[in-house]
């Protein structure tokens, strides 16, 4: 659930920008380490939530405006660079500002499994409300993107600027905000994941894979693909865990990844027609 | 109304626009003509800020939209139909129509908007649920105007309209710009490669050749010039 | 006396310039450091990367965050060669590229059918999840703490005494020489042409019978090898093998490097090698200078990768390479009249090597 917000923030910058953020694991580490330092000066849950999401709208704003926006005239190559090399910056400025020891990240509901019956199953209140989050914001991205002018005037943004442009919209804006929510979406998912993985400057960077192949899988067209490609993730991955070893966890990742191209190269959600030419 | 004066378009080295001056007044309707590579569509292009233009100046009701950027031209009663029509093809018909007026505040004349375009153009509303994609050459043009007018525009310029449309279905297109500019006022620069169908429904025409206004005059004038015809125009 | 026809033969030309080259570098170890040559290696093992990378993304268009992972390949398979066979060294050195270039033809098959963000994805899985590998099959591949790797011994007519790290610099550079010698003939023939034909545009390359896919493995396959061929020196230069060793920093970081360099050229992968290996010692230095304490100092470096990544694709989208090409046309066209002079100096003959790959910026398309 937690891989399909990630994947999610980075289908909603796809579609928004044509730019796939390798940086998007990285800024969801730092929102989470800001919702961190709120918790530290003793600041509850919800605060801590607010304050990080608002500091991914407004980062994923500036990171839009000062960074990508030189290069998204450029070949995809250069945009690409320019947030791997984003990822590496944040990742390193994070372990500059707060160490690069490990921190653990407090968990608003009991994680440990609900009673059914007599029975515990691995389903915790936590992992209901990470559930419930994830399909609230999913909901809401789709209302946005399918019934509100906004989400029209960001949509055709992304397919056409120029023509965007021409019939009035501030396209750039629209870059810019739809930067600023994937970067919301993805701190959501940073803050999510972090009490069950502990929080270190590196350790997105497993997340973000599981979340891009999640995206992939899915289709980076498709929020819904996201969903599912994020859930399936998850559930194949622990299956791998559990039967062949953590180590193999990304391993896994990678052999779904390249199964799933290989028999679909759009992924499995992509609706729009692939225009080559 | 509408004056351009001595407007220079170039990519790299190569000049498109050797500084063209034109001046168009309210409610006519001016072709642009001339062969390929000429310039028309450069001079469309430079007019709504889709290229920079080295120099020179286009000034439209008194503002100077030489300075601004696409998105805020629009905002100034000037409306684009590009080359090639410009639909979305990813959205659905309705929503590229809606497209074409979201940036006007007034919600409730933006619904009537919408409803004139569909009474204009019957067969879009027919298709409104369905993708851009699935429409024909002649109904995407039609839907490419139509989100243009959507704007509620003073200035439409229309970048060959008749490009790829069966006979039948330019002489429809050209009956509509006609009737646009009678019924609303409105003011049309028309680029064509096709001068005879744009010539009979326009009051003037410009002749464009490497780049510069070989003749400006009455749409007449021009039609009945054999030599201009026979040299320029192609017919 | 040569003709200068036969001298205006690509093949002879790069084969001239190499050897040039490689005496020169030669004769510059002896009066290197033992440490100096020890860093020799490790440039060179960038370099030999870096081309390849250069190769696959700035001339087939394809993007590859993966090949840290080939690197880990070949690197792994010089220790385990080391320490079970005692094989001579060119054949270690050159099963560790093959064994890559077999890596480099998976996942190749699958890169394929893929494009821009979607290639990225599956060799960014690959960059993280194969080092992992090494941890599940601890008793061969040694774990976390990884597998020593022996320096070569001098051959004996050296003498016993030879500095070792002098040898490794040797091979090193005849490692770079015989790399770029190779890829400097395979982007002038008609594999490379047919290279540039599919990174500029797929379909009109496919309509001109050039078969797509198998283009594509090719490259792959090519950039893999090196790859693994860099990996291999660089075990031999570090002495060690582990996971931490070929993290996705050094996907990034060989990415850094050819970007830096300049895209599809291979004077641009000197470049980079060279900046891959100096640009951490600088931070480090800059950070001591700063008095800065341990944990930002070691992460400072990390930091300027992502800085000089940055920066330079937005300023200078060609890379360094590009500036000194176009320092040099300027150059030439005050200078230059008649044609003909080739490079001879030490400082101009790189970009003498380079000049068939000029295609970075993609001014000739077809």
């Amino acid at each position: 659930m937690v891989y399909a917000a990630m994947a999610m923030a980075l289908v909603l910058i796809w579609r928004a920008t044509r730019v796939v953020n390798f940086a998007q694991g990285a800024m969801a580490m730092f929102s989470t380490y800001v919702a961190v330092s709120v918790i530290d000066r003793g600041g509850d849950y919800w605060e801590a939530l607010v304050v990080a999401l608002a500091f991914g709208f407004v980062a994923g704003a500036v990171v839009e405006r000062v960074l990508v926006r030189p290069v998204e005239s450029k070949p995809p190559l250069n945009a690409v660079i320019v947030t791997l090399g984003l990822l590496i910056l944040v990742e390193s400025a994070a372990a500059m500002i707060w160490g690069d020891s490990v921190r653990s990240y407090p968990a608003r509901f009991s994680q440990t499994g609900l009673k059914l019956g007599s029975q515990r199953v691995a389903l915790s209140p936590f992992d209901l409300y990470i559930i419930g989050a994830v399909l609230v914001v999913m909901a809401g991205l789709v209302i946005l993107f399918r019934a509100t002018s906004l989400g029209l005037r960001m949509r055709a943004s992304a397919f056409e600027p120029e023509v965007a442009r021409l019939l009035g919209v501030r396209v750039g804006r629209m870059l810019t905000l739809g930067w600023a929510l994937a970067a919301v979406v993805g701190s959501l998912g940073g803050i999510l994941v972090a009490p069950k993985v502990f929080l270190d400057p590196n350790n997105m960077d497993d997340v973000l894979v599981y979340a891009f192949t999640a995206a992939i899988v899915g289709g980076l067209d498709s929020p819904v693909g996201a969903l599912v490609g994020g859930v399936g993730m998850g559930l194949s991955l622990s299956y791998v865990g559990g039967y062949l070893g953590y180590s193999l966890e990304t391993v896994g990742a990678f052999v779904i990844l390249i199964v799933v191209l290989m028999v679909r190269p759009e992924g499995l959600f992509t609706t729009t027609t692939p225009r080559r030419v | 109304m509408l004056e351009v004066s001595d407007l220079r378009v170039a990519y790299g080295a190569v000049s498109a626009l050797d500084g063209v001056s034109l001046s168009v007044g309210p409610g006519v309707t001016t072709a642009v003509l001339g062969a390929n590579g000429a310039g028309k569509t450069s001079l469309l292009r430079a007019m709504t800020g889709m290229v920079r233009a080295k120099s020179g100046r286009v000034v439209w009701k008194g503002t100077e939209l030489t300075r601004l950027a696409s998105e805020e031209i629009v905002r100034q009663g000037v409306a684009h139909v590009p080359e090639g029509r410009g639909v979305i093809q990813d959205l659905t018909v309705e929503d590229n129509l809606r497209l074409g007026g979201l940036w006007r505040s007034d919600r409730e004349d933006r619904r009537k908007a919408l409803e004139e375009m569909y009474e204009f153009f019957p067969a879009l509303r027919e298709r409104r649920r369905r993708s851009a994609y699935t429409l024909s050459g002649g109904e995407r043009q039609m839907l490419a105007v139509g989100r243009a007018l959507m704007a509620r525009p003073e200035l439409l310029l229309l970048d060959e309209p008749s490009l790829g449309l069966a006979p039948i279905i330019v002489a429809q297109i050209m009956e509509l710009v006609a009737r646009l500019s009678a019924d609303t006022g409105l003011t049309v620069l028309l680029v064509e490669q096709n001068a005879r169908a744009a010539l009979s429904i326009s009051e003037r025409a410009v002749v464009l050749s490497l780049g510069k206004v070989v003749v400006e005059g009455a749409a007449a004038d021009i039609a009945a010039d054999e030599e201009l015809r026979h040299h320029y125009l192609g017919f | 006396m040569l003709s200068a026809g036969f001298l205006r033969r690509p093949l002879v030309r790069h084969l001239v310039i190499a050897v040039v080259l490689v005496v020169v570098l030669f004769l510059v170890t002896g009066i290197l450091s033992s440490y100096n040559n020890f860093q020799i290696a490790l440039i060179a093992s960038y370099v030999i990367a870096v081309a390849g990378l250069s190769l696959l993304t700035g001339l087939n268009g394809q993007i590859s965050l993966g090949h840290g992972a080939f690197m880990a390949v070949g690197a792994y398979t010089t220790a385990l060669l080391e320490t079970h066979q005692h094989w001579p060294l060119a054949l270690v050195l050159a099963l560790s590229a093959v064994t890559a270039a077999a890596a480099g033809l998976v996942t190749g098959l699958g890169a394929a059918r893929l494009r821009g963000p979607y290639l990225a994805g599956a060799t960014l899985a690959l960059a993280v999840g194969l080092p992992e590998l090494t941890i599940k099959f601890t008793s061969t591949l040694g774990g976390e703490s990884g597998l020593p790797v022996n320096p070569p011994p001098p051959v004996s007519f050296l003498g016993a005494s030879f500095d070792p790290n002098r040898y490794l610099a040797w091979v090193s550079i005849l490692c770079v020489a015989v790399t770029l010698v190779l890829l400097a003939n395979l982007v002038t023939s008609r594999f490379g042409r047919d290279f540039r034909a599919v990174r500029d545009d797929e379909i009109a390359a496919s309509l001109s019978g050039i078969r797509v896919a198998g283009n594509q493995v090719l490259a792959f396959v090519v950039s893999a090898a090196c790859a693994g061929l860099g990996g291999a020196i660089y075990a031999l230069a570090t002495g060690i093998v582990n996971p931490a060793g070929f993290t996705l920093v050094l996907s990034i970081a060989i990415l850094t490097g050819t970007v830096i360099g300049g895209l599809g050229t291979l004077a641009g992968a000197v470049w980079g090698g060279i900046l891959l290996v100096y640009l951490p010692r600088w931070s480090e230095s800059l950070s001591n200078g700063f008095k800065l304490n341990k944990v930002v100092s070691s992460n400072l470096s990390l930091g300027l990768y992502g800085v000089v990544l940055i920066v330079v694709i937005l300023a200078f989208p060609a890379g360094l390479q590009g500036g000194v090409r176009q320092a040099g046309r300027a150059l030439r066209s005050r200078f230059m009249s008649g044609p003909g002079s080739s490079g001879s100096t030490g400082a101009a003959a790189p970009a003498g090597v380079s000049t068939p790959v000029a295609s970075g910026g993609g001014g000739e398309t077809s």
